[in-house]
């Protein structure tokens, strides 16, 4: 089987930092794939070279036989790419339908009914629909963006960080989010709460210094504590 | 009382044409993030093609289109080449928007000449209505109405379009915009050739209500716009409407009362207006 989304031995630079050094990944359709590593590692602007945000200097990023290394970011996401960031990217000054309808850039009856049959699942958007997001709160704005990024038939969903700066209790619920379109949908996690990160991932890569330095399962990582500690700092219970 | 009136009529209409041109360069700012000093020549411009078209064709409504659609034009020429290799960089912006002001504006002398050229007002808009011994000109009660079509004409645009809302969006995000699929350049394109189409516009109706069109007449306007954005609150389209009609009576009124304070006078306001809220009466944080 094809990976679905391919990165081989990716660069970027942001200004005259040479950030990505040589991140290497695969993606298999239906797996979700944790991105881990310390902070200020790349992991976000691994996320963002995909999309385009950040141009690719050097290596090369395929989805499902289409290559995105030069492609401008609102390309690349037409090409089938949800993208949920860190600060959830929801617009203040838009109302939650109209945050959901810029989206929609294929304007067809089935992305209609695709945002109805979401709005279904997160019902807290459907009650402050015609409100302005400004009045929403952490949690509901990672939802919105959650949401937004399923409104189109998307092959990919990357997720940068869903449980930073959340209440525990949020934060069952973007997991238990994530867990139900897991199973239709191929998603890139990236995360730093180990937890999340092993009760959605299948795999994972670690980034360090802007490199993947080591991939696996999640439950070879989850058996190994002295990898944890090498990689990831964690103090685990 | 009928002073009053009088001031509060002329002060509206140089709110109104103020408004046209404040209204764009504070979208232009709020949106693309560009300190654009080319309004002022795009606003002499539309002065000139509208007294050069109505010369050959005899109409005014005529004359007004083809400045717009000249200064839209322009616009998207200056977006193309001159404006998009600087996005992001500010001092580049207000370098070459102000050289671009510099060689368009003897651009225009090189075409026209450099003495004022005069223009007489549309006839059926030469008239005065006389109520309570108030003398009112019609003309300035159209640019009056002019002013508040646009401000309902971009209301909607803003509030209840599509491109409206990409544009509230990008504000905030225009990176986010693109992620979502959005070519938001293609926006940008179109703002500036938008908001460069009105300044044209208020050129070619501010010709008639001074007499002529010459040279040097855009720079005034494209300094109280300024303000007026500043004032208003960068990137708000309510902040540059109530701006320009504070700005427009502020205008009319000192300048009736004692003349050299005008001057010193909006520029006390646009002070005292910062001093209390730093963001301007409708602002937001600015992004950056
Ligand atoms: N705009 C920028 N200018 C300069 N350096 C930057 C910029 N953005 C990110 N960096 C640097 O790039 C590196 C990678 O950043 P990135 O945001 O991808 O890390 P991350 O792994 O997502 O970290 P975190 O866990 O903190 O989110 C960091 O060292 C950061 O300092
Ligand atoms: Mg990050």
């Amino acid at each position: 089987m094809d990976p679905l989304l391919k990165l081989d031995n990716v660069s970027s630079f942001i200004g005259p930092f040479h950030i990505l050094q040589g991140v290497t990944l695969e993606v298999y359709p239906g797996e979700a794939v944790v991105i881990l590593g310390r902070n200020g590692a790349g992991k976000t602007t691994t996320l963002r070279t995909i999309i385009g945000l950040v141009p690719a200097s050097a290596g090369k990023i395929i989805l499902d036989s289409v290559d995105l290394t030069a492609m401008p970011p609102y390309h690349t996401v037409r090409q089938g790419i949800g993208f949920v960031p860190e600060d959830y990217g929801i617009f203040d000054a838009l109302t939650v339908e109209e945050n959901l309808l810029i989206a929609m850039w294929q304007e067809d009856q089935d992305t209609v009914d695709r945002r109805d049959h979401v709005l279904e699942l997160f019902t807290d958007l459907k009650e402050s629909y015609k409100r302005l997001a400004s009045t929403l709160s952490g949690g509901q704005r990672q939802m919105l963006s959650i949401a937004r990024a399923l409104v189109n038939d998307n092959k990919i969903i990357l997720i940068d960080e869903p449980s930073k700066g959340l209440a525990p209790i949020i934060v069952e619920k973007v997991r238990d989010t994530l867990l139900t379109f897991k199973q239709e949908k191929t998603i890139v996690l990236v995360e730093q709460n180990f937890e999340m990160a092993c009760a959605v991932g299948d795999r994972y890569y670690i980034i360090a210094e802007g490199q993947t330095v080591l991939d696996g399962t999640i439950k070879e990582l989850m058996d190994d504590e002295e990898l944890q500690r090498k990689h990831l700092g964690f103090v685990t219970a | 009382m009928h002073i009053f009136l009088m001031l509060l009529i002329n002060g509206l209409a140089e709110g109104a044409l103020i408004f046209l041109m404040a209204a764009g360069l504070s979208i232009i700012l709020g949106l693309l993030g560009v300190v654009n000093f080319t309004h002022g020549v795009l606003f002499i411009w539309g002065g000139y093609v509208s007294i050069w078209i109505f010369s050959m064709t005899g109409s005014f409504p005529i004359a007004i289109i083809a400045a717009v659609a000249a200064g839209a034009l322009m616009g998207l020429v200056f977006e193309r080449l001159f404006i998009r290799p600087v996005y992001g960089n500010v001092t580049a912006q207000i370098l070459i928007t102000l050289g671009l002001g510099v060689v368009f504006t003897d651009m225009a002398r090189l075409f026209w000449g450099p003495n004022p050229i005069p223009a007489s007002r549309p006839e059926f808009m030469d008239g005065t209505w006389v109520i309570d011994a108030v003398i009112i000109s019609q003309y300035r009660i159209f640019l009056i109405v002019v002013g508040i079509l646009v401000a309902i004409g971009i209301n909607y645009l803003v509030n209840r379009t599509k491109v409206g809302m990409v544009m509230r969006a990008g504000i905030q995000s225009p990176e986010m915009v693109q992620a979502l699929g959005i070519n938001i350049k293609v926006y940008f394109a179109g703002v500036f050739a938008g908001g460069a189409a009105l300044a044209a516009l208020g050129g070619a109706l501010y010709v008639p209500l001074v007499g002529s069109v010459w040279s040097g007449m855009g720079i005034n306007n494209q300094i109280l716009a300024f303000i007026v954005i500043i004032l208003g609150g960068m990137g708000s389209f309510y902040g540059s409407a109530v701006g320009s009609i504070i700005i427009g009576l502020t205008v009319a009124f000192v300048s009736w009362f004692y003349p050299p304070l005008t001057v010193y006078t909006t520029v006390l306001l646009l002070l005292l207006v910062l001093t209390l809220k730093p963001e301007g009466l409708f602002g937001m944080a600015v992004r950056n």
